[in-house]
């Protein structure tokens, strides 16, 4: 009797798991097909039906993925900047910082008027900190776009540990200490929509013909200059889209932990997306999808297997608790394996859709 | 003034090197003019000073009676003149056709917006862009690759596909960095028929640097000798096959 | 003044320390085009070395003296070079050819896992790193104070980069690297064993960021895994304002990075530390995109 309870618990858990999941490859399926406002349109409502039955979701599996959609987001976008464009930025988690602090100020001061429906004030922070993030995005690219490769790398990393210091300075929001976010208001649909959103604008940006532009960047700054392309407003273009979403990405971040603190937005932070983007394949938007929920589960699933040592039987079988002192250290060998066995990303397809 | 692109004493020194040496160099509207030299005579910084990949360290340079010097290099294209390398530049990772598409973003009416909204200005105008696209490939032979990377073209159509994508800007003038280099002779008599091809079909000027003298004497009306940054020579073929200048420079190497 | 004098003190042996790590950084990129995330890791398993070997050295040397110090520095300077050798040999080597990002990706790998196996082997809590040098108090000129530890790390930084000066312009393996260094594919051809320098290279550069580990354990005697990163990135930091690739300009952006550091910290604000040597950087690339030694490389058209 003590025996079966546990196990009833577990298995359930994996179902639910699986079928939340599973809703969420199917929206972005639709999308996969074709980048179309028709698919970008049923992916919204995918997600809105979702939300309708979100509290018959196991709320550690919704969490979750909240989890993942602010980690596809935020990788799609620095796909934009990274993978399509070729400019190696490394502070992309200090845009998501600045929308994560605008949206959730705007919400803790305006949060509680009744002139909207909470959703309509939820819009109006997430879209402000998107574009405060956009505004920094312009600010930090203007100048720094035009260095190179490892140069460019380097002052992105040090944008980024500077936004980071700034809040931590900032008493208004807290500082080191953190900012409590009164409303819990990211959920499904704001989550979801939101990735369909951000996949929609990256893709149908770089398969138009004003997105060739951002291709050509990549391949060869000499040749596309020389064909009339302007490849610094490219560069900038890309780098406040991609900052604009990440500040999106922030403000449901903001609501859904409900609570900052600046050492959140680190450089190990941005690192991680760096990470979803080169194992997804750089510059193939579905792969990196596809990685940055991979991503985001491999630590929960490490943890999640060292639990299944209070499981009888298994524990016996196969002893897996060493798992929850070591998952980080599993997590950064398979990253070396990953990248020695398959350099060219997991997910690379043999030839780019564009 | 008559002349389409006109150098007036066009000089750059690189630190204590002037690699171009008050170039005077005129070229009219339908004309093929050749330059060439030795290795090293400043042929190709010449090319980047009129592309502006380099800002002339003093004199002018005029396209079309406007001066174009110090201009950045994708607005020198936008005003009408488009290039190829001397080493094929194509966007690797684009196939075939979006080579070429990629350039269409010079005409293009819409700009971010559109390609976001995706409504029937968009459609429309990705579809004329699309004809427009094949239109060019098919009449260079390369519509059959449309669909395949551009790396994995052979050699010879690397550099037509290179042509046209310099087409694709729609230019006035088209300059062409060594189009013959690493060619067989073959190839180079069929690079010849199509030089004349494009010059007829789209009314353009051409500016081409070689280093194969035969090409270039079978090709151009005129042509300018550069030897150490310095025009050493200018005129027909003829004239410049009898100058003792050209000769000494060719055979003093 | 003498307020001004102690905080210059300060920013030189903090520089010092920084200029250490960064020739690592530097000498690695110069070699291989590619930014060595994991140094900064060894720097910290420098300062490990140095905590686990202390006991053992103990039992043949008296510590703290100055021989055991040197012992310590030593024995854990040898340790991190052949780690860097065998870090390059399964790590790096396999993607060599492969784009830098790869292997940029997998330095962060290796970097975690580093700092995660320190955190699992040594613990998360700092560790208080044993006295393996005698201090003495030296000048006290009106409330300066100046002890022999900060004179230790002037001297041993000194030391070291006239150490390496004279390997890299005066031996064999010295000009093999920077042949390396200008052309790896003629220096090949021309019969330079391009593994071997390259190993060799990773081995110098460990060695360094070991000694300037056990200097950093010696001033401030507190150790923990994640000592490495701050240290490391600014380091690294350093290595790029100097113009990346050239030695002397890593050893300058170490100083300028340090003091600069010490000072502002010192005078203006100390909760702004962690963000003035990128503020430093981006001042200077934005005039001089190369670095401040670096030279310009002209792509070819």
């Amino acid at each position: 009797m003590n025996t079966s309870q546990p196990r009833a618990r577990w298995s359930d858990k994996l179902a639910q798991g699986c079928r939340s999941i599973r809703i969420a490859f199917l929206g972005l399926a639709a999308l996969g097909l074709q980048y179309t406002k028709t698919s970008l349109l049923i992916a919204i409502a995918l997600s809105f039906l979702v939300s309708l039955v979100a509290d018959r979701i196991n709320p550690y599996w919704l969490y979750i993925s909240y989890d993942i959609a602010i980690s596809i987001i935020m990788a799609v976008s620095l796909n934009l900047i990274n993978g399509y464009t070729g400019q190696f930025s490394l502070g992309h988690a200090g845009f998501m910082a600045v929308g994560g602090y605008a949206a959730a100020m705007i919400t803790n001061q305006f949060g509680h008027l009744n002139f909207f429906a909470a959703d309509g004030i939820f819009a109006v922070a997430l879209l402000a900190g998107g574009l405060a993030a956009a505004a920094t995005g312009l600010l930090v690219g203007l100048p720094t776009l035009r260095l190179r490769g490892d140069y460019l790398a380097i002052v992105t990393l040090g944008f980024g540990e500077i936004i980071r210091v700034i809040f931590q300075n900032m008493n208004s929001v807290g500082g080191a200490r953190g900012l409590s976010v009164a409303h819990g208001w990211t959920n499904f649909f704001w989550s979801f929509g939101l990735v369909a959103v951000t996949v929609y604008v990256v893709a149908s940006l770089v398969n138009s013909t004003y997105g060739c532009g951002f291709i050509a960047v990549h391949d060869d700054e000499i040749a596309a200059e020389a064909m009339g392309i302007n490849t610094t407003k490219y560069k900038v273009t890309a780098f406040v889209i991609g900052a604009f979403f990440a500040g999106i990405a922030g403000g449901l971040y903001a609501h859904a932990k409900q609570f900052l603190t600046p050492g959140g937005f680190g450089f190990m932070q941005s690192i991680t997306f760096v990470v979803m983007v080169i194992l997804g394949g750089m510059g193939n938007t579905i792969g990196v999808i596809l990685a940055a929920i991979l991503l985001t589960l491999l630590p929960e699933g490490l943890r999640y297997l060292a639990g299944i040592e209070h499981v009888p039987g298994i524990a016996q079988a196969f002893p897996l608790g060493w798992i929850g002192d070591t998952r980080m250290i599993i997590y950064s060998l398979l990253l070396i394996v990953l990248m020695l066995t398959r350099p060219q990303g997991l997910f690379r397809l043999r030839k780019r859709k564009t | 003034m008559d002349a389409l692109l006109q150098l007036d004493k066009a000089t750059i020194r690189f630190g204590g090197l002037t690699a171009v040496s008050e170039l005077d160099l005129q070229i009219g509207r339908n004309e093929l003019v050749g330059l060439i030299g030795p290795n090293g005579a400043g042929k190709t910084t010449a090319f980047n000073l009129i592309t502006g990949v380099y800002a002339p360290t003093s004199g002018g340079i005029f396209f079309d009676g406007r001066s174009i010097a110090g201009s950045k290099p994708y607005r020198i294209t936008a005003r009408g003149i488009a290039r190829t390398f001397q080493n094929i530049r194509l966007f690797p990772s684009l196939t075939v056709f979006d080579n070429v598409r990629a350039v269409f973003h010079l005409h293009l009416r819409g700009d971010v917006r559109q390609a976001l909204w995706r409504g029937k200005g968009y459609h429309a105008e990705e579809k004329s862009i699309a004809g427009r696209v094949m239109t060019l490939l098919d009449i260079f032979q390369l519509g059959k690759f449309r669909d395949e990377p551009a790396k994995s073209l052979s050699y010879g159509d690397q550099r037509r596909l290179e042509i046209v994508r310099a087409l694709a800007a729609t230019p006035r003038l088209l300059l062409l960095d060594e189009p013959a280099a690493g060619m067989n002779s073959t190839e180079k008599v069929e690079l010849t028929r199509l030089i004349r091809f494009i010059r007829e079909q789209f009314q353009i000027s051409i500016l081409l640097v070689e280093h194969d003298m035969q090409l270039v004497m079978g090709i151009c009306e005129r042509i300018a000798v550069l030897d150490y940054g310095v025009k050493i020579a200018e005129g027909t073929p003829e004239e410049v096959r009898r100058n003792p200048k050209v000769i000494e420079a060719y055979l003093g190497d | 003044m003498t307020e001004f004098l102690q905080q210059l003190i300060n920013g030189l042996a903090f520089g010092s320390i920084l200029a250490l790590i960064a020739l690592g950084y530097t000498m690695v990129y110069g070699i291989l085009r590619f930014i060595n995330f994991a140094h900064g890791d060894v720097f910290m398993l420098g300062a490990f070395s140095g905590f686990y070997l202390a006991p053992k050295i103990a039992a043949l040397l008296p510590l703290p003296s100055i021989a055991g110090g040197i012992a310590v520095l030593l024995a854990s300077m040898a340790i991190c070079a052949a780690l860097g050798v065998v870090i390059e040999r399964f790590a790096y080597r396999p993607l060599r050819h492969r784009p830098k990002l790869t292997m940029l990706i997998t330095a962060i790998g290796v970097s975690l896992f580093l700092e995660y196996t320190g955190q699992f082997v040594f613990g998360a809590a700092p560790k208080s790193f044993p006295q393996i040098l005698p201090v003495y108090p030296l000048a006290r000129l009106g409330g300066l104070s100046l002890n022999s530890n900060q004179l230790i790390v002037f001297g041993v930084t000194l030391g070291l980069l006239l150490a390496l000066r004279f390997i890299v312009l005066n031996t064999k393996i010295g000009t093999a690297m920077r042949a390396v260094s200008f052309n790896p594919e003629a220096a090949a051809l021309m019969g330079v064993n391009t593994d071997i320098v390259i190993s060799f290279t990773f081995a110098l550069g460990s060695a360094l960021a070991a000694a300037a580990g056990i200097l950093w354990a010696v001033n401030y005697p507190a150790i923990d895994p994640l000592m490495g990163i701050l240290p490391g990135l600014k380091a690294f930091v350093a290595a790029v304002l100097g113009g990346i690739g050239n030695l002397p300009g890593a050893a300058l952006g170490g100083i300028i990075i340090g003091v600069t550091e010490t000072l502002v910290s010192g005078y203006i604000s100390s909760t702004y530390r962690d963000a003035i040597a990128f503020g430093v950087l981006i001042l200077i690339l934005l005039v001089k995109p190369s670095g401040l030694l670096g030279k310009k490389e002209i792509e070819k058209v």
